[in-house]
């Protein structure tokens, strides 16, 4: 096992136990009780939900797989002043119900909050059709809507209730992996900064920061000098401090569980462009294709995604052979939940 | 329903008309479409819903989702004649400096929720008619589509939810017009029979002569169909209703006519109606 440093910790069962406060199902519960317009919705997607019919009655609504009815029926349910948190896989959340989140939720900016389930490699074995890996790209076209992803369950339970407590339209990439890292409180718009670096600063957002902890750790181990950023946020984006992690002129790498084309990588490209800036980047991103399935811990090994793999393609960027980088350790994998 | 009162809807609906046929000009507007269910907006606003221009924020009102959203000119025409829209606004349709457009938004006033894109407010409706239920208020929820427009699997969709949820606060208005864009719906996607279909989704359902004041108060008045299920009215219509030149033509959906073609349509309008209330003007007088 890696040693780790500072604020970072070991991941024992028992204290990441303590670090869970809570789950999300016990804090949507809480502020449901506490706050009667929060509607907790779903297309069968019990997962994380499966206490809440009894908790809620008539304020838990299983509209059956049904995407867009889903959509369309929590935007006449904002209509009438509820916030309705919506559950869904989140592949089909944004691609079935695209339109009806573009037209009912968007053209309306009604609050509705939706909660997408296993994005990114988190579908790990499901296969291609079960790939949320453009879904950033087309909730933050939307007008208005709010783009989010936190890096475990601790990160997205600091941040979901000020994303429900927004009048904005959101999308959630739900991530209830264990933490590992302590991290600092959420502020909205605001990426967290884990650490500055000289040679090399990584972009990172979602179950990813995991990793880009762990490549962090391999490469100072080499002697470098690190950076890593946590964007927590895609929309709005923590423009400034983008623009800070570019002033500093060295390598950034943005790593993403996402098409290449529209999440963090064209972002920043776009951060850049506005700004009339220029920098070198390396993007770990999905490029014209679907991932191959499998194990998470496979998947991440096949797609070069685990710390150590992030860490050698970083060396390799940087002109290093990164033969000497260790493996981190051992990939959690996920339990099939839907 | 008294002679006197499907009297004073008949004008209404014939205001109504020519407002339709006045927008039909400049850039046009979806004429055929909008004349099939003038006469059951006209009724639903000024004579059944419970919506005003001065209870428009009042949680306990009626709603009507227009789903078919490209009739939106039968639905101004009856805002302008019962006061929820200033007829000044109907001269900026199509203009940038207002919102009077090819399907209705909420800038407004009566306006529950745009539409445009089918297959939509079924399910908004559904979400509305679920929080109406939740706070054990009685709102009626009706949502009006087109019959092309039940073509889109969301309108199913809907009703299976709707259906599984026992929502009877909900009701599906069909304007069974017989027509989609461009051809007759029997011609392309066949519908009927129509009612065993929704009847299939757990629907209550019944169907009258859309152009009829008498058989809609009749049915309307019968809601909710069931304590249990949604309910379905399907009102058989004719396009372009009120202008024998365009009904029922499959290439009268969109129109932009001439000034001195509305005007010949509006003397067509008149005289037709004219005729129509014959009978009743001798029967009440």
């Amino acid at each position: 096992m890696l040693r780790l440093r500072g604020r970072q910790m070991s991941m024992t069962s028992i204290e990441l136990r303590k670090l869970k406060r809570m789950t999300y199902e016990e804090l949507i519960k809480e502020t449901a009780l506490a706050d009667e317009r929060l509607v907790v919705m779903t297309a069968e997607n019990r997962a994380l939900i499966r206490n809440l019919p009894a908790v809620l009655g008539p304020r838990f609504i299983d509209t059956g797989i049904t995407e867009q009815t889903l959509i369309g029926a929590a935007a006449g349910l904002a209509l009438r002043g509820r916030i309705p948190v919506v559950h869904a896989l989140a592949t089909f959340l944004t691609l079935r119900a695209f339109e009806f989140i573009r037209t009912d939720v968007g053209i309306g900016q009604l609050p509705v909050k939706l909660s997408g389930f296993v994005p990114g490699f988190l579908s790990d074995g499901n296969g291609p059709t079960h790939q949320a890996i453009e879904d950033v790209s087309l909730m933050r076209g939307i007008p208005g809507m709010t783009v989010f992803a936190p890096a475990d369950e601790a990160d997205m339970l600091a941040m979901l209730p000020a994303i429900w407590a927004s009048p904005a339209p959101a999308y959630v990439r739900i991530n209830t992996r264990p933490a590992t890292y302590e991290h600092a409180p959420f502020e909205m718009g605001k990426a967290e900064i884990v650490a500055a670096g000289t040679d090399v600063t990584i972009l990172t957002y979602g179950m990813l920061f995991e990793q880009t902890l762990v490549a962090r750790e391999l490469l100072q181990a080499q002697g470098k000098s690190v950076g890593l950023v946590n964007l927590r946020s895609l929309k709005p984006i923590d423009e400034a401090a983008l623009l800070d992690v570019v002033r500093r002129g060295s390598l950034i790498v943005t790593v993403e569980d996402h098409f290449i084309t529209g999440g963090l990588y064209s972002i920043l490209a776009e951060v850049l462009l506005r700004n009339q800036l220029t920098a070198r980047v390396l993007p770990l991103a999905l490029e014209e294709r679907w991932y191959r399935p499998g194990r998470l811990s496979a998947v991440l090994e096949y797609e070069g995604f685990t710390g150590q793999h992030i860490a050698r393609r970083i060396a390799a960027a940087l002109g290093e052979s990164g033969a000497a980088i260790a493996a981190g350790p051992t990939v959690l994998e996920n339990q099939f939940a839907e | 329903m008294t002679d006197q009162k499907r009297h004073e809807l008949a004008a209404l609906a014939l205001r109504v008309r020519e407002h339709i046929v006045r927008l039909s000009t400049d850039g046009g507007c979806f004429t055929g479409a909008s004349l099939s269910c003038a006469d059951l907006l006209v009724y639903l606003y000024a004579d059944c819903l419970n919506v005003r221009p001065d209870n428009l924020t009042d949680p306990t009102r009626d709603y009507l989702f227009l789903s078919k959203g490209h009739d939106v000119p039968a639905l101004y025409g009856t805002f302008v004649e019962l006061g929820f829209l200033d007829k000044d606004r109907l001269a900026q349709h199509l203009s940038t400096d207002d919102h009077i457009y090819w399907h209705p938004n909420r800038h407004v006033p009566g306006v529950e929720f745009h539409s445009g894109s089918l297959g939509h407010l079924p399910s908004v409706a559904l979400g509305v008619a679920l929080d109406c239920r939740m706070r054990s208020q009685d709102n009626k929820v009706i949502v009006i589509t087109g019959d092309g427009e039940l073509n889109e699997g969301t309108v199913w969709e809907s009703l299976l939810v709707a259906s599984a949820h026992k929502v009877n606060n909900l009701t599906l208005v069909v304007d069974r017009n017989h027509f989609q864009a461009n051809v007759a719906t029997e011609d392309l996607i066949p519908l009927e029979p129509l009612a065993p279909k929704f009847e299939a989704f757990g629907c209550e359902v019944r169907r009258i002569d859309g152009h009829d004041f008498a058989q809609l108060e009749e049915a309307f008045s019968a809601l909710p169909f069931s304590d249990t299920k949604p309910s379905v009215i399907i009102c058989d219509t004719v396009r372009g209703r009120g202008l024998p030149s365009i009904e029922a033509r499959a290439d009268r959906w969109f129109c932009n006519f001439s000034a001195d073609e509305v005007a010949e349509l509006l003397r067509e309008l008149h005289s037709q109606e004219a005729t129509t209330l014959t009978s009743e003007t001798l029967t009440v007088r």
